[in-house]
């Protein structure tokens, strides 16, 4: 080649994140895993106690059938293999917050396998999602433990001695362990509100960051493009946000990928994501792991879920919402944003299924469920079930709307009284305002003969040459009509008698 | 056969100070219940699958209500040490699990 094209520079080694993740689920069960007290939320401490939670001599703990039920059906939702044997082994290890110095988990037959989640990872606002699987290790039950206040300090480190409540100790968790498919802080996010959007749409969690009842753990590790061996893996703890997972993750690959190009020794170790200074700290080095020293829990027996029971399981699923984005796009033909918006919560998306059930047009109510309806609720601190305003009577509105029957300004006037006022027909509603709009051509025309009379200057104006006046007369008949007038058949009209 | 070391990481483990004279006996002890329980390599369990349970039973569950349990104030009585409605341990040297 003569010319040689400009060649993009030859950069240094370009790095890759592998990434997994661990993530406990809360169930909202009534009552613990193993024993019948209560998991209520912020109640004082060791309230909810039994005999089996605090590991007393000479219990016996018995599963909670809601457990299995929802771990079954998490498992189901996550495209996992249920296992047809599947038993709770102990985990042994010491810590003041676990009373019997074991948790009772699921070790080699957990209750769920082989699955996996899509994600959809929008780059740019507009972009079309990259949509990718990650696959799902596994899932199981297993218990959660106690909370610890530390005296003297609000860290371990200086306080002089410990306070515990048990209230948490047995809760129903769900470990959800992802396969490394993730790459980048964006879908590791992502993965985390998938799978929380999954739990909430089971309804068997509220999947609650801040109040501990979805906890993610992240392990990471980089290396070199093209590599096939892992790099050294590093734990980070302590996120309770997704955006927190996101930022954690990528410093993490930043300070690793530094790590590789100074020659510098990654660790094999647990971090602490600190909110306060955006880093990751070294907490606790990984060296010489934890011998857990795992054996069958004698005092549950195993699991056998039947065919017919996992199929009534199956059957009792509701439509999860990468399934709602997909319908959504394909047979309502909404964009893949609006897809994601409307099916994030799933009271919003039936509330938005049962307003297009009315034949209203679903891009017409998805533009007034995300927009003004979405900023009411959202100033107001409401969920879309609280509001008066019913999916009947959105659907009306969008109705009555495209049939000409009330302008889109008159609807976005009424809306407010709507949102907090319940009726029974929109119709009525507008007819009893005197707010439907004026389509018919006698009536309109004789209101423009009105105003062109009462301005026969301004006409003479716009016959001469002034053609930008259309807009006065236009305002002057809504004016007159209070927003009323058809907009289309109006500027029809007029220019028509303008012309003269 | 166990050895000396093994026996000093089980005892580890389980939070236990042996002196030297103990392991010493506890690693004979251990080893000769582990050869007790090598006759059993004589048997042939090619197409036994491991057992995870004594009796055969699956599938204990109950319903998820809640039930009235003990007595509270009894249950935080009997630890060695109690603080308002906590139980009080001592400071914790090390967050190792």
């Amino acid at each position: 080649m003569a010319t040689a094209a400009p060649k993009k520079k030859a950069t240094s080694t370009q790095y890759e994140a592998v990434i997994g993740l661990e993530t406990h689920c809360q169930l909202n069960t009534e009552t613990k895993i193993f024993s019948p007290v209560s998991t209520a939320f912020g109640t004082p401490p060791n309230t909810n106690i039994s005999a089996i939670c605090l590991g007393y001599p000479g219990v016996l703990p018995v599963l909670n059938e809601k457990v299995l039920e929802y771990a079954v059906k998490a498992g189901l939702a996550l495209n996992c293999k249920i296992a047809p044997y599947s038993k709770f082994d102990r985990k042994q290890y010491f810590y003041p917050d676990l009373p019997k110095n074991y948790q009772i988990s699921q070790y080699d037959l957990p209750i769920a396998e082989h699955g996996w989640l899509e994600i959809e990872v929008v780059e740019k606002p507009g972009d079309e999602p990259m949509r990718k699987k990650i696959g799902i290790t596994r899932l199981h039950m297993e218990e959660d433990a106690g909370k610890l206040v530390h005296a003297g300090s609000d860290r371990l480190a200086g306080s002089t001695h410990s306070l515990v409540d048990f209230n948490r100790a047995g809760v129903p968790l769900l470990e959800i362990v992802s396969e490394p498919d993730i790459r980048t802080g964006a879908e590791a996010a992502e993965y985390g509100q998938e799978l929380r959007r999954i739990m909430r749409y089971l309804g068997i969690s509220d999947g609650n960051m801040q109040e501990g009842s979805l906890r993610c753990d992240v392990n990471i590790s980089v290396r070199p493009v093209g590599q096939e061996e892992f790099g050294t893996k590093v734990e980070i703890k302590n996120m309770n946000s997704f955006s927190a997972i996101q930022k954690a993750i990528d410093y993490e690959i930043e300070r690793q990928i530094k790590c590789l190009e100074t020659g510098e020794k990654i660790a094999q170790e647990t971090r602490l994501w600190e909110e306060g200074s955006q880093k990751t700290i070294s907490m606790r080095s990984k060296e010489g792991s934890s011998d857990y020293r795992y054996f069958p829990e004698p005092d549950l027996p195993p699991i056998e879920v039947s065919v017919e029971q996992m199929n009534q399981w199956k059957g009792e699923l509701p439509e999860l919402p990468a399934q709602k984005r997909h319908r959504y796009e394909e047979e309502l033909e909404l964009s893949a944003y609006d897809a994601r918006v409307l099916t994030d919560d799933r009271e919003i998306a039936e509330y938005f299924e049962s307003a297009i059930a009315q034949n209203a047009n679903p891009k017409q109510v998805a533009n007034w469920l995300m927009g003004d309806i979405a900023a009411y609720l959202n100033s107001e601190k409401l969920t879309i079930g609280e509001i008066a305003l019913k999916p009947p009577i959105l659907a009306e509105l969008v109705n009555l709307i495209d049939q000409g029957t009330i302008s889109g300004k008159i609807a976005k006037e009424i809306l407010p009284e709507l949102l907090t006022t319940a009726i029974d027909s929109l119709q009525k509603f507008v007819e009893s305002k005197g707010m439907i709009q004026i389509s018919d051509t006698g009536e309109l025309e004789k209101i423009i003969d009105k105003i062109l009379s009462e301005n026969a200057d301004k006409v003479e104006q716009f016959r001469n040459g002034k053609t930008k006046l259309q807009g006065f007369f236009v305002g002057q008949i809504m004016k007159e009509t209070s927003g009323r007038a058809d907009p289309k058949l109006t500027n029809q009209l007029l220019g028509k008698k303008l012309k003269g | 056969m166990l050895d000396r070391e093994q026996v000093h990481k089980v005892a580890h483990l389980a939070r236990l100070d042996l002196t030297p004279e103990e392991e010493t006996a506890f690693t004979q002890q251990l080893s000769s219940i582990l050869d007790y329980f090598e006759q059993l390599e004589e048997l042939d369990t090619e197409n036994v699958h491991p057992t995870t349970r004594a009796i055969e039973i699956s599938n204990v569950t109950r319903p998820d209500t809640l039930r009235t349990m003990e007595d509270r104030e009894k249950m935080l009585q009997e630890a060695p040490e109690q603080e308002g409605d906590f139980f009080r341990v001592p400071q914790i040297l090390s967050t190792e699990d």
